[in-house]
């Protein structure tokens, strides 16, 4: 085990008996993007100012290599699966507890293959019991590993609301700092096709109140690898949202390893008329609806928050500084939502940037109805956002 | 029946040879559970008319004192423990006692307050289970908390600072009577809700596991959760039965049965009172002790924890307990029958080791005074460094809220909210 420790060219202080005192926070690479004026191609790959490579010689050494591009494609939840593979292999404290997290591989296939790699134990298939297997999470973190929650469907971590709460967010608190909480909570949550309104929940905004914990939420396979390894390498537990229905977003991510930062906001289109903020699903709309408003001659600029708690100010703040509009585009409910913290935030800290109030399009405060026309009237629909920039603009 | 069947109790020759097995340990292993209350087979119905002191003596107090009636003492070899065990014991029990009854002295004196729960009454338990603990074990507790985390070791001035809310207390004064947590001594807390400590136990059991069967260790740690009653009506705690189980996780989970949750009747709340049947429900060896008779007490608990160490499985341990206070400081402890609390402060654990360790000849009267007198001392002197400790600076405000301050993420100005200067002053946005 010390061998491998030392082929990622990780430094410990001492690679001791205890194993669990091996990985301090200062040998690892956390990489903090030094540049955030570079304009990015749209399909959203990005370079990082900083990237750890791994001891991968094979590219360099094969010039008739097939691909013509550097990187591979694949779909976002292999994405996810690579970098919590990687992880696993970089880190043998780093287990997933979940429903059918093991011999199925995961009802999104985010573990494929992971339980017959890595045994039963450390991708543990848990009975269904999600207040228990989250609290058990959370003492095996205290106690050293570095456990991964899955919530098959996010709605069902409000089943284990008490534990990610009071344990999760408080324990370190509550406990003068003695016992940290390393874990991830991670699971697809959003609105999909017609699953009705209990496998459609948005828990982002329930969780943004307790205090001592980071939400994520990802929305491209290369922001769901780099902030998947990000949360599992964070001291702090981290709640990683994804989205039931970008599983299959296909995109061509770079063979080196990286990961990215938990606490800034990601720029998908730069622009000068009007800031869009948005995340996960939501920021594929707000895409379609760039198309129609560069059409019409609109420029607007597009970010993608990717930290939902706590926000990314500087990256915000800039953009407000220089469109001075802003329209936040989401998926969770008007009330209480993302959306609501996000624009109080941006009013007490940039309120004399702005020319116009900032607009929210956020879902209906309404069940997630099932059938098929009510379902898309309570999402905001492209549409929705040609016409609130049209207007944010008029003013 | 009950009366001869407890004499062969305390020869640990007999019970294997005993004809009537007891239904808990037909259960599993061939361990059986020395100490624990032979319950009659027949089981007989809840008569909610029969008060609930009543009701218990027909089944148990005839066992109870047996230990300490028992005066056949020809040599040592019948006795439960040695003359170091008994006064280590004694010692952590008076402790127990004697600072819980400080915490209400200083309670009313308003020098803690909130919600303080008192253990007096419990320290059988647990003194019986802790003090055969090593200190890699690790310990879960609820509200009630401050013995566990004294019988586990964690000094009794960081426990009082605590209490006080200073930043010497155990968890820099953050925490308070409900979370005492140790990670020296590995009290993993400390919980204001009930039953949400079970799963943090059982993680703890299973990172035992893991280390043993992944980092291929020679990991023995066991892990004991001690919760109420009233906690075996939620729905963690059988969760937690389920999973132990079912990946033979090394924890004990202790029930201390003292019959009441604040003002409920462990009687009215539950359909099967017997709360150790619960275990062989879910594949464990449940047991009833006598929770008011330290030496009952760590006979199971021996048994118990070997088994986990050996890595048998769980055990799920009901000890019979009752506390002479009310639920908290703040309980004014009406309803409770006086009867009921008479009968029980006859059966004081506390007296009834310090019988047994003088009949048996263990220990002198004037040891015994030796170590109060030092215990009280200890206790004056935690009040004493607590009242001088300082209080926590604003500075301490946005500590520890994250492992990570990264955590509170990027302000307006480009730099992560913990750099900014007004943040070690407690003062800044976030």
């Amino acid at each position: 085990m010390a061998a491998m420790l030392h082929s990622v060219g990780v430094t410990s202080a001492s690679v001791t008996s205890n194993k669990f005192t091996a990985f301090s926070i200062n040998s690892l690479p956390v990489i903090r993007s030094e540049s955030r004026t570079v304009s990015f191609a749209i399909n959203g790959t990005r370079k990082t100012g900083k990237v750890t490579t791994k001891a991968v010689a094979t590219q360099a050494e094969n010039p008739t290599s097939a691909a013509s591009k550097p990187g591979h494609e694949l779909l976002l939840f292999e994405a996810l699966r690579e970098g919590l593979e990687e992880e696993m292999d970089r880190d043998p404290r780093v287990c997933v507890f979940g429903e059918d997290v093991g011999h199925y591989g995961g009802s999104y296939k985010v573990t494929k293959g992971l339980a017959d790699k890595y045994g039963d134990l450390r991708v543990l298939d848990t009975p269904i019991a999600e207040n228990s297997f989250t609290g058990m999470a959370v003492g095996a973190a205290m106690t050293g590993l570095r456990p991964i929650v899955e919530g098959m469907n996010m709605g069902f971590l409000l089943l284990a609301f008490n534990q990610i709460s009071d344990n999760c967010g408080m324990l370190h608190y509550t406990s003068g700092g003695q016992f940290t909480i390393p874990t991830v909570i991670r699971g697809p949550g959003g609105v999909g096709r017609q699953l009705g309104a209990e496998h459609s929940q948005r828990l982002e905004s329930y969780f943004q109140s307790i205090p001592g914990i980071q939400m994520v939420a990802c929305s491209t396979p290369y922001n769901a690898k780099g902030l998947m390894k990000a949360a599992i390498r964070s001291e702090n537990p981290v709640v990683l949202f994804e989205h039931v229905l970008l599983y299959n977003l296909k995109e061509r991510i770079p063979d080196e390893e990286y990961i990215l930062s938990l606490e800034e906001a990601e720029m998908v289109r730069p622009g000068e008329h009007v800031t869009i903020l948005t995340y996960s699903r939501m920021r594929y709309h707000v895409m379609q609806a760039a198309k129609t408003l560069v059409n019409k001659g609109y420029d607007p600029e597009v970010i993608d928050i990717r930290s939902l708690k706590p926000f990314d100010l500087y990256t915000i703040g800039n953009s407000v500084k220089k469109t001075h509009r802003v329209l936040i585009v989401e998926e969770c409910m008007r009330t209480g939502g993302i959306g609501a913290s996000l624009t109080a935030s941006i009013n007490e800290n940039f309120h004399d940037y702005l020319d116009a109030p900032i607009v929210c399009l956020s879902s209906q405060d309404v069940p997630t109805p099932y059938a098929g026309t009510l379902e898309e009237w309570t999402v905001v629909q492209p549409s929705q956002i040609v016409t609130a920039v049209e207007q944010l603009c008029k003013q | 029946m009950a009366c001869s069947a407890t004499a062969k109790i305390l020869q640990p020759l007999s019970i294997r040879s005993a004809e009537k097995s007891q239904s808990c340990s037909k259960m599993l292993s061939p361990s059986s559970f020395l100490g624990s209350t032979p319950l009659p087979k027949k089981l007989f119905s809840v008569n909610k008319t029969i008060s609930p002191l009543a009701r218990r003596s027909a089944t148990i107090v005839a066992v109870s004192s047996d230990v300490v009636k028992e005066k056949k003492l020809k040599s040592t070899q019948n006795l439960l423990i040695t003359k170091e065990e008994g006064l280590v014991l004694y010692e952590d029990m008076y402790l127990g006692r004697a600072f819980e009854d400080m915490c209400a002295q200083m309670y009313y004196r308003g020098k803690m307050f909130g919600f303080v729960h008192l253990y007096n009454g419990q320290e059988a338990v647990s003194t019986g289970f802790i003090k055969l603990l090593k200190k890699e074990d690790c310990v879960v507790s609820t509200y009630r908390d401050h013995v566990h985390a004294l019988s586990k070791g964690v000094p009794a001035r960081q426990v009082m600072s605590e209490l006080f809310g200073k930043t010497t207390g155990c968890c820099r004064g953050q925490g308070g009577s409900m979370h005492m947590f140790s990670k020296e001594h590995n009290v993993l807390g400390g919980f204001a809700f009930i039953g949400e400590g079970i799963p943090v136990a059982t993680g703890a059991a299973f990172t035992s596991k893991y280390k043993r069967e992944v980092f291929k260790e020679d990991c023995d740690e066991v892990t004991l959760a001690f919760f109420g009653d009233g906690t075996c009506n939620n729905g963690q705690f059988f969760e937690c039965l389920n999973m132990a189980t079912l990946w033979k996780l090394p924890i004990v989970f202790v029930v201390e049965n003292n019959l009441w949750a604040i003002g409920m009747s462990h009687l009215r709340s539950t359909s099967d009172p017997q709360i150790w049947k619960k275990g062989p429900a879910f594949g464990m060896p449940g047991v009833h002790v006598d929770g008011m008779d330290v030496l009952k007490v760590r006979e199971v608990a021996k048994e118990a924890v070997s088994r986990a160490r050996r890595g048998e499985g769980p055990t799920l341990v009901e000890c019979e307990t009752y506390r002479f206070r009310g639920h908290s400081l703040a309980d004014p402890d009406e309803l409770r029958d006086p009867a009921e609390k008479a009968h029980y402060a006859t059966r004081d654990p506390i007296t009834a080791l310090k019988k047994y360790v003088i009949e048996n000849k263990l220990a002198s009267e004037a040891e015994l005074k030796a170590i109060e007198k030092k215990i009280d001392e200890e206790v004056e002197e935690a009040v004493e460094f607590a009242d001088k400790s300082p209080v926590p600076e604003r500075s301490q405000l946005l500590e520890n809220v994250f492992a990570d301050p990264k955590g509170f993420g990027i302000g307006p100005d480009g730099k992560y909210r913990c750099e900014d200067p007004k943040f070690t002053q407690g003062t800044a946005q976030v």
